[in-house]
């Protein structure tokens, strides 16, 4: 009943909003606004993203976005329709799989978007407390726009801007919840800080912005998604990370994406890295119908490193549009990239990657490798990796494989005991090994036994 | 009777090709038999097929282990049962551990020791078997030399323990001291009452681990069955008087 209740309000929203198709989207914008008691800049900000968003042509590439709808989307951005949604709209599929991850009650409910997480809330204000006490800031995004107008103002929307493309532009309209970090200079932050904790104060993000800012020889670790399925009504996720990291400070980004399989899901993620800083990106794929992903560091200050390690895997239905840029701006700059997909039961992994190095970047080295495991015939991968180099002063390696698991590979081990399926499952997980050890352990742990319930689904 | 391979006849799947054409053999708790027969002789496949490698179709006889038809189950459902097979060409396995498969077989079988107790347990029979223990860690078979990937494949015979295993070629390619090794490594693992099927070209194996029959194989099936006397005949002479005698 509730069910029905809830759809009625969101299609009355949105009946009652849509007089005048360019009037509809602006008001929208103006309530979302008003709503999060925003400044006029931000508002501002939102509202010529939106124009952006309007002229702006789909990228060429990549998946289609035929099923995207936009009017479906507003009204799900209001908390108050959020949750008003139940445990019971939650699909049969996403529950069970929360039943093997062996997810506690009001986690679950965090993660479906149903319910708030008073547990997480108790660790996240203890946290908070901590951090405070060395200078660090670790809020959700909205309060960051209230308490900390000028850092925001500075860097918001900085190192991606509306109008790098359609989708930033949407994003920059509509975007709601995220985290935000920031990272006095030379302060390490002595835990890794988990987006998870808070998120029960913004309800699902849809379109979150994490905003991470790491001074001058400071250094924080951020984990973001997890591993259990996050269930998304409004098929669409279009997140945005940015990522600033000053000189000789480091940052790690983690994270493990499991939307539900029928999420179209367009990320922006990039990282401005100055003099001798490190980035790293530890990303996996999983769920999702489309994705189209490609973090991206531009190495702008001498010295500076970034290395993406990325797990994607394409199953039944889904398409993977993942890579990674590396833009080398700066000499001795160096990078490295370990892309790995699996495609299984018709999925198809594509790897999109671009590297360029500057030409005032000499003396710089790079190292791109990207690997694709299929499991059976109708499965698909394709690798384009573009690698553009100015300098004859740069050290490139590159080196793309696309394997298939052998009908003997699997009769070894199953002479070894292992059913056919324990075989695959295997020689998956070590296949994905070298990228999940990267993630903190429990994230680690989640990821293969994601895997295993992947695998038990797709060949069982 | 451990195992009762009768008329046993298998085709290629993929090719119709028969393969084997009425194989008859019989094991016996504990005793070691060696198959020996010219190259080409199907001697592999027929291990393959005992084994339940999906490449091959039975068309016709059984297998009987210990009194059960198993040509149906699956390969792991044999060597759950108590068969298992060691290859003579290892196929290598990229991104899995020697150890993680050994700790993951040693599960699937229902041996289980629990972590701790199976990682020295493992790191034990690498020693006694000669297996420097930095290759557990390594991929499976991957870099690892003829001698290698033969001595990986006996420590996880020893630690399997299977009631009747099949050694294909677990000698070949081996310099005089790495067969020693091997064959000091696999008497030392051999209980009393398992079985062994050797599938092996030389007598020199057969000098360490001496079997209760040797059975000449060419075609796709046994030709000649002997005792320990027949190898050093086909030592000696070749197969030919041996194929000889049973053609003419």
């Amino acid at each position: 009943m509730n069910r029905t209740t809830t759809r009625q309000t969101s299609s009355r929203s949105l009946s009652s909003s849509r007089d005048g198709s360019r009037g509809f989207s602006e008001r929208v914008v103006r309530e979302i606004s008003e709503y999060k008691k925003e400044p006029r800049w931000m508002l501002e900000k939102r509202l010529k993203s939106l124009e952006l968003y309007q002229s702006l042509d789909d990228p060429g590439f990549g998946v289609t976005t035929d099923s995207l709808n936009i009017n479906t989307i507003v009204p799900y951005l209001r908390p108050e329709v959020q949750a008003a949604r139940n445990w019971e709209d939650v699909p049969e599929e996403i529950r069970s799989t929360f039943d093997k991850l062996g997810i506690p009650e009001a986690e679950r409910k965090a993660l479906a978007g149903v319910g708030a997480q008073y547990d997480s809330e108790i660790v996240y204000q203890s946290i908070k407390r901590e951090l405070e006490s060395i200078g660090v800031v670790f809020l959700d995004m909205e309060s960051a726009v209230r308490e900390y107008p000028e850092i925001v103002k500075r860097y918001f929307m900085r190192a991606i801007t509306p109008s790098d493309h359609k989708y930033a532009a949407l994003h920059g309209a509509f975007w709601s919840g995220g985290s935000f970090v920031y990272v006095p200079e030379g302060v390490s932050v002595p835990l890794p800080l988990q987006a998870y904790f808070r998120m029960s104060m913004e309800g699902s993000g849809q379109f979150e912005h994490t905003l991470i800012i790491a001074e001058k020889g400071s250094s924080v670790e951020f984990v973001e998604g997890c591993s259990a399925p996050r269930f998304n009504e409004i098929n669409l996720h279009v997140g945005m990370v940015e990522l600033f990291v000053r000189d000789g400070a480091r940052v790690k980004y983690s994270t493990i994406q499991n939307w539900s399989k029928n999420t179209l899901n367009l990320n922006s993620k990039r990282a401005i890295v100055g003099e001798d800083g490190t980035v790293e990106w530890v990303s996996g794929s999983l769920g999702s119908n489309k994705t189209m992903l490609y973090p991206a560091s531009l190495l702008v200050g001498e010295g500076a490193k970034s290395e993406h390690l990325a797990i994607t895997y394409a199953g039944k239905g889904q398409h993977m549009d993942t890579g990674a840029k590396v833009f080398h701006m700066a000499p001795g700059t160096s990078s490295v990239i370990d892309a790995r997909s699996i495609s299984i039961n018709g999925g198809w992994a594509f790897y999109r990657g671009k590297l360029h190095i500057a030409s005032n970047a000499k003396g710089s080295k790079a190292n791109v490798k990207c690997t694709a495991l299929m499991m059976d015939d109708n499965s698909r991968s394709d690798t384009v990796p573009v690698i553009e180099v100015k300098t004859r002063d740069a050290d490139v390696g590159h080196e793309a494989r696309i394997g298939r698991i052998s009908d003997d590979q699997i009769y070894y081990l199953t002479t070894r005991g292992l059913s056919e399926d324990q075989a695959k499952a295997l020689i998956v997980k070590g296949f994905a090994e070298p990228i999940s050890k990267e993630f903190p352990l429990e994230y680690a742990v989640e990821l293969n036994r994601l895997l295993n319930l992947e695998l038990e689904g797709a060949i069982g | 009777m451990l195992l009762i391979v009768s008329g046993l006849r298998a085709q290629n799947r993929e090719s119709g090709q028969e393969i084997l054409n009425g194989v008859d053999l019989t094991v016996r708790k504990g005793e070691i038999h060696a198959i020996m027969g010219p190259n080409g002789s199907g001697k592999s496949t027929l291990a393959n097929v005992i084994m339940g490698n999906p490449k091959y179709r039975v068309t016709g006889g059984d297998v009987l282990f210990q009194g059960e038809s198993i040509v149906e189950l699956t390969t792991d459902q044999r060597v759950k049962k108590g068969l298992f097979m060691t290859f003579q060409h290892p196929f290598e396995i990229t991104g899995v551990r020697l150890r993680s498969l050994i700790m993951a077989s040693l599960d699937a079988v229902g041996r289980r020791f629990g972590v701790s107790n199976s990682i020295k347990k493992i790191d034990e029979i690498a020693d006694s078997s000669g297996l420097e223990r930095r290759f557990l860690d390594r991929y499976v078979n991957v870099g690892f030399s003829g001698g290698e990937k033969k001595r990986s494949e006996v420590i996880q015979f020893g630690l399997l323990r299977p009631k009747v295993a099949i050694l294909d070629e677990i000698d070949s390619g081996l310099d005089i001291d790495s067969l020693r090794k091997i064959a000091d490594a696999l008497k030392s693992l051999k209980e009393e009452d398992m079985s062994l099927i050797l599938i092996t070209h030389y007598q020199r194996l057969l000098d360490y681990l001496v079997p209760d029959y040797v059975h000449v194989y060419d075609s796709g099936r046994v030709i000649r069955t002997g005792g320990p006397e027949l190898a050093m005949v086909v030592e000696k002479q070749g197969y030919s008087p041996v194929l000889e005698h049973v053609r003419g």
